[in-house]
């Protein structure tokens, strides 16, 4: 378990706007992925971690131990903070062979436990045949397998990946995403992965957190994500979200429903927060959630011809324009009347919060 | 009969200087690349300023600071019974400060030039500073130093005013070969200079090219 709290400025330069990473969390066992744009903090929140870069405020504690601590002044070496770090452009000692950045890493091991140990994991990442290799006679991802199992050597508590599957291609990225769960299913350590490709994440995380502009701007598992994005900005860089702006007609909380005037027409809304009526709101469903119609009715809107089709592995997804985006299965489509209609279920309106960041207390305050 | 001893002189005397600046050149560039301490801006110039200054006021600066009345100096008579300056050792020292600015320089873009990843990952792996040192940075950053150590080798063989202010030119005890050549011409024996001149030019010749290569193989 890994609970970071950190705040890190920077001021503005000549030819960079100034920068600070506010953010807080905690990591349990399994894949935590650290996922937004480039430039949002997330590697900056890896090398706080790892002893790298010292924050300005706030705590670091791994498994209890505390590796950083602001306010007391402690901030241990990287050397003793115990993070396995397997780094973007994989940094194996280019004099070494694979062998010997393996034995450079278990140096601390006992003579006999360290050559069953180097074994062991040049057996398991499939590098036995190549560890009598220099890094520059291996390929991009065994060189990431070696980098990966010199990591594990030292035995760390926590292992972080900054950009694990940048550069490779997408059989070797598979192969990436299939040692990433192996090794989450056989040892206890969790990780931490940073990366900008939305596959990557929702293919590895158990929990992610996103990443805008160094703060955290939601959290959960993919699941969770995908159904509640929170913001429009989270729900654009998941992607696949239909985006709505609405004006609040009618509250009514007692039956947890509304009135919103959407795309023209008066539709039945969901239960809405924090608003009055009157106010304009963002709303957000996804193209799975909609549903074309043969007749008109509640919350159906006239649908137009379609501005383009694209085939999926279950469904056809039409977009109807007006962010009316329908995932319809595909015998459905097949067998559609002329005039079309598409409902827009109440209950798959889910409310976005107007700012770019869910409110969070700053770190300075949460420290005491 | 030919009298080899300056240049046999100077061939120790630029060796003993290489090695004192290779290893205190060395260190300072990795304390200037991986530290941060107050007067480390001051420290950075101090290491060109041999470099600007003229031989004969380095020199000078030297006679005070190890002279006989100096506390260095004085400390050195204690422990030895002899005085430090115009001895051969006083050679090596005005060689040193004349050649270390090289090792400086070219030791700090060396170690610059070192992926900073590899030294983390060595830091993460939990190797000390001092084994990263010697098993990552040092390894990474070999060619360039070794060149620079050569020039170094070159320069010192070289140095003339400020060997002449505190190792004098006492023949057979502390007078070098570029001295030896000063002589020569002064005293009119020009086939001593000759000699002289072409020994040293082909000698600092290979040096210069040793050191090129060095260099190139980095690339």
């Amino acid at each position: 378990m890994i609970q970071a709290n950190i705040v890190k400025r920077f001021a503005p330069g000549a030819d960079s706007a100034g920068f600070t990473l506010d953010v807080s969390f905690d990591a349990a066992s399994g894949v935590t992925v650290l996922y937004g744009a480039s430039g949002s903090g997330k590697t900056l929140t890896l090398d706080a971690i790892a002893g790298f870069v010292a924050p300005d405020v706030g705590r670091i504690l791994l498994e209890g131990r505390i590796l950083f601590d602001a306010e007391a002044r402690v901030s241990l070496r990287p050397q003793d903070r115990s993070c396995g770090y397997v780094f973007q452009n994989y940094a194996l000692f280019p004099h070494m062979t694979l062998r010997q950045n393996l034995a450079f890493a278990a140096h601390q091991l006992p003579r006999l436990e360290r050559h069953r140990r180097i074994a062991e994991l040049l057996d398991r990442f499939k590098l036995t045949e190549l560890a009598g290799r220099y890094p520059r006679e291996l390929s991009g991802g065994q060189k990431q397998r070696g980098s990966i199992a010199r990591a594990l050597i030292a035995q760390p508590r926590v292992l972080l990946f900054d950009e694990p599957g940048r550069g490779l291609d997408t059989a070797l990225r598979a192969d990436l995403h299939d040692v990433i769960r192996d090794i989450r299913n056989t040892f206890p350590t969790p990780m931490i992965v940073v990366t900008h490709d939305l596959e990557e994440c929702l293919a590895l995380a158990d929990s992610v957190l996103i990443y805008d502009s160094g703060k955290i701007v939601h959290r959960g598992s993919p699941v969770e994500l995908l159904r509640n994005p929170g913001t429009a900005a989270v729900a654009r860089l998941l992607g696949d979200f239909n985006l709505y702006e609405a004006e609040v007609s009618t509250l009514d909380p007692g039956r947890q429903t509304s009135r919103i005037r959407m795309l023209g027409q008066d539709l039945k809304g969901p239960h809405l927060r924090g608003c009055f009526k009157g106010d304009r709101i963002a709303l957000c469903a996804r193209p799975e959630e909609l549903r074309i119609a043969a007749k008109p009715g509640d919350n159906r809107i006239r649908a137009t011809t379609p501005l383009r089709t694209t085939e999926r592995p279950q469904s056809v997804r039409v977009d109807f324009g007006n962010d009316l985006i329908v995932d319809v299965p595909r015998e459905v489509w097949s067998s559609r009347p002329d005039d079309l209609w598409v409902e827009v279920p109440a209950e798959s309106l889910r409310q976005l919060s107007r700012d770019a960041a869910i409110a969070a207390p700053k770190a300075a305050e949460r420290v005491r | 009969m030919m009298d080899w001893f300056p240049l046999w002189l100077s061939l120790e005397v630029a060796s003993g200087a290489t090695l004192l600046s290779l290893l205190l050149g060395v260190w300072l560039a990795w304390l200037l690349v991986n530290r941060n301490f107050a007067g480390k801006d001051i420290l950075d110039a101090m290491a060109t300023l041999p470099l600007a200054l003229p031989p004969t006021v380095l020199g000078y600066y030297l006679l005070v600071a190890i002279g006989r009345s100096s506390w260095i100096g004085r400390a050195w008579e204690a422990a030895t019974g002899t005085p430090l300056v115009f001895t051969w050792r006083a050679a090596v020292i005005a060689s040193t400060l004349h050649a270390i600015p090289l090792l400086i320089k070219s030791s700090r873009a060396a170690l610059e030039s070192v992926d900073r990843a590899c030294e983390r990952a060595g830091r993460s792996l939990g190797a000390s500073e001092w084994r990263i040192f010697w098993r990552v940075s040092l390894p990474l950053a070999r060619r360039p130093i070794a060149a620079a150590a050569a020039l170094a080798f070159a320069r010192s063989m070289g140095d003339f005013g400020a060997t002449l202010m505190i190792a004098g030119d006492i023949p057979g005890r502390t007078q070098t070969a570029s001295i030896a050549i000063f002589d020569a011409v002064e005293s009119g024996n020009t086939g001593l200079a000759n000699t002289l001149v072409l020994v040293i030019s082909v000698v600092t010749a290979a040096i210069v090219f040793l050191a090129n290569r060095l260099e190139r193989r980095r690339a």
